[in-house]
């Protein structure tokens, strides 16, 4: 009998680390060779790790939430001789009651927040990047190196640098200026809430399914938590005659399908209006980072996609960039990935709004919760056919809901009134002559 | 001082070294008559006659396994692959008796011969004619490869390199044969096989490469001067065994280092380099070392596009200067 060590396997070619989201074993608990032992969730997939020893789990070195390097110690086992195979195959029989292996998710899970913070932070990304013959010279020469002005790559402080601080016999007569802006809540830092969400202790009655949260739904959870807690969310809603959008799209749907192969949606349209409000109003297309607000130049469009139980929301870059054919190719294409379990981290990633498609469903109001750290969300719902009041009569005109989620802290409602009131006289104007498809 | 070509360095030092000692002759295919296909052994056969500027067949394991013989019966040969591409067929006679027979024999024999070749691309010469072999020779103690840039170090290294009582490699430069051209002293000199070169001083960063890439540095350090920054090439002149204690010091100089060699890039000189470095120098670095080379791709191609895509030049050599400057 001797003590084992599992570490971090390493799951798919470029992850460098994962966090472990759930243990499906606890200390003192037998484990079969090949058993699930941990759920850990990369960047690129949620997998389980599998024991590499039959024997006693002794000791959980890594918590739930923590993110270890590939490589890095999870727990200790205790392993037993070959011969010990009878007695742990009556424990095997409980382990599935334990945890239904879920299902391997090959598809990066819902946000990709790590990523947009980190560029979030691209100003000096580098300015705390010493290298080692920076640090050696700093040591010996006592030198704050919060004091040195960095001439390099991202504001790096160069070897050089360092060397010119020795030479002029000392630092310059700076004070402090930047240290506040680590307490931003970008910082990688997962937050209380994020890490170990409590057990919430409920009854449940005989018949009552149990459905363990792991991978992508827990990956929303923790989202959509952070979302919530983070940002204080304010409301808004317009309604837009899109009678003219009506009208124009159904004369061009079918040879439109008929020479791209794919569907001319109404959510182009949106889409396209959206990018090019944003264009006007880029307060709405920015980040909440702390002591500042980020106003991003490109406009990638994130589009919720639904999938059973998961919820992706892949990026169409540069929006603006495309026309209304080009966004309906991305949509298609990004929609067909996600139902395909094809979207790759490049497609996640970059996002700086988003627009949802809650219509899709039939809903007519909803209120959407913005996809941490944008600064808003835009709820596209159904259009309905409604009785309005149209020069002093009643008409019959195609009528839909936009509902704003916008992060109070970066906006106020003038600009998001601005804003969706730019939106609402973009999608009203809608016709064949201003408006080409190509 | 005259000023001559880098294939006539090769020359000069030839007929030198052949009326200096009278055991030095040459051998290789069409090396007599004929002055060698690039010319570098042009006058040797009229002035040493057919005994010692040999025609041999093509068979370049037979030119090495004779060279070698002959070398460890007391004579000097130089033996000529046509092209370094050429010198498959003789790697068994230099990597497993003439590299090792000094040490197998306990020092009774030894093996003073050196086999020159024209190596490298940018010739448009295509897969038989391009290729740089150096790599395949570089982990093999007993060998020396000796790569220089300029025709003096051509003319002191390759009088050296058949003095040495050890088997040498002489790698020339094809394209470095008549673009190349400096300053030569008419009288008689040797360079230290082993010894790096300094080819000039800088306090920015460092370049360390040999051969023809030695001149492409210099070119590109000149245009990053017009910017201010100040670079240091170091040129390796003897690929193996290292002269580690230049690399030492011209990596720690400026801790930001880039390695230049136009072979293909993994498993190259270069990547040796870049160890030794690592392994001396972390407290000194400012930046992670780079290298640029060739593609990990077989061989040169032909196709001028696709050859200029290959093979370094000025250019690229600058762009990654710039860049390392940069970080």
């Amino acid at each position: 009998m001797g003590v084992e060590k599992i570490k971090m396997p390493q799951l798919g070619e470029s992850v460098t680390e994962g966090t472990i989201s759930t243990w499906l074993v606890q200390v003192g608990d037998k484990v079969n060779k090949y058993d699930p032992i941990a759920e850990v969730m990369t960047d690129k997939v949620n997998a389980e790790v599998p024991s590499s020893y039959t024997g006693v789990i002794k000791e959980l070195v890594a918590q739930e939430g923590d993110t270890i390097a590939v490589g890095e110690l999870m727990c200790y086992m205790e392993v037993e001789g070959s011969g010990s195979t009878e007695d742990t195959a009556e424990q095997v029989k409980e382990e599935p009651a334990k945890a239904d292996p879920v299902a391997e998710e090959k598809s990066a899970p819902v946000t990709k927040n790590e990523k947009q913070s980190e560029s979030a932070e691209n100003d000096k990304p580098m300015k705390k990047r010493f290298s080692p013959a920076v640090m050696r010279l700093a040591q010996e020469n006592d030198i704050d190196l919060e004091q040195v002005e960095g001439t390099g790559k991202g504001g790096r402080i160069t070897r050089k640098d360092v060397e010119q601080v020795i030479a002029g016999g000392s630092t310059k007569d700076k004070q402090p200026q930047e240290p506040a802006q680590e307490a931003a809540p970008q910082t990688s830092q997962p937050s209380p809430s994020q890490s170990a969400p409590a057990p919430v202790n409920v009854k449940t009655e005989v018949g009552d399914k149990e459905i363990p949260v792991t991978g992508v739904r827990k990956a929303i959870a923790q989202n959509m938590v952070k979302s919530k807690t983070e940002i204080p969310h304010a409301w808004m809603m317009v309604e837009v005659d899109v009678t003219g959008l009506v009208e124009y799209r159904n004369t061009m749907k079918d040879k439109f399908k008929a020479e791209e192969g794919y569907s001319l949606t109404f959510f182009a349209f949106f889409v396209k209006a959206v990018a090019q409000a944003l264009k006007e109003y880029p307060q709405l297309n920015s980040t909440w980072a702390g002591d500042k607000i980020i106003q991003r130049k490109a406009i990638n469009l994130n589009i919720a996609v639904a999938k059973e139980d998961q919820l992706f929301v892949p990026v169409i870059k540069d929006a603006d960039d495309k026309s209304i054919k080009g966004i309906a190719k991305d949509i298609t294409d990004l929609a067909m990935k996600a139902r395909n379990g094809k979207l790759t981290s490049a497609d996640m990633e970059g996002g700086t709004f988003t627009v949802n498609n809650t219509g899709s469903f039939g809903s007519v109001q909803s209120m959407g919760v913005i996809n941490h750290p944008q600064a808003a969300i835009l709820q596209v719902e159904s259009i309905v056919k409604k009785p309005v009041i149209k020069d002093g009569m009643f008409a019959a005109r195609d009528m839909v809901n936009l509902c704003l989620s916008l992060d109070h802290r970066v906006l106020d409602g003038l600009v998001a009134g601005n804003f969706l009131a730019r939106v609402k006289e973009i999608l009203e104007n809608v016709t064949k002559d201003n408006t080409p498809i190509y | 001082m005259p000023v001559i070509s880098y294939i006539q360095a090769v020359t000069q030092a030839l007929r030198e070294e052949m009326q200096r000692d009278e055991k030095v002759f040459v051998l290789g295919e069409d090396v007599g008559k004929r002055g060698g296909v690039f010319r570098a052994t042009d006058g040797l056969y009229d002035e040493f006659g057919g005994d010692r500027v040999l025609d041999t067949p093509l068979a370049e394991s037979a030119i090495a396994g004779v060279g070698i013989g002959a070398a460890m019966y007391g004579m000097r040969p130089v033996a000529e692959m046509q092209f370094a591409d050429f010198i498959m067929p003789a790697v068994n006679q230099i990597i497993s008796e003439a590299a090792k027979i000094r040490y197998r024999s306990n020092n009774d024999w030894s093996c003073p011969i050196t086999i020159r070749a024209p190596y490298g691309g940018g010739v448009h010469g295509a897969l038989y004619h391009s290729q740089s072999v150096e790599a395949v020779f570089a982990s093999q103690p007993g060998l020396k490869i000796v790569m220089p840039s300029t025709p003096y170090d051509v003319k002191g290294l390759l009088k050296a390199a058949v003095r040495d009582p050890d088997p040498v490699l002489f790698f020339e430069h094809k394209r470095a044969y008549r673009l190349i051209k400096g300053e030569v002293p008419e009288d008689d000199y040797t360079l230290p096989i082993g010894k790096a070169d300094v080819k000039r001083d800088g306090s920015d960063i460092t370049v360390i490469t040999y051969g023809l890439a030695v001149h492409f540095a210099l070119q590109a350090a000149e245009k990053l001067a017009e910017d201010g920054i100040d670079a240091h090439i170091l040129d390796l002149r003897t690929v193996y065994p290292l002269d580690k204690d230049a690399i030492i010091e011209a990596a720690s100089k400026t801790g930001k280092v880039l390695l230049v060699s136009e072979d293909n890039k993994e498993g190259g000189i270069i990547s040796e380099v870049s160890a030794v470095i690592s392994e001396n120098c972390l407290f000194d670095l400012d930046a992670p070392v780079q290298r640029l080379a060739g593609p990990d791709v077989p061989a040169m191609p032909y196709s001028p596009t696709m050859e200029k895509y290959f093979m370094i030049n000025p250019d690229k050599v600058e762009k990654a200067m710039r860049e390392l400057a940069e970080f």
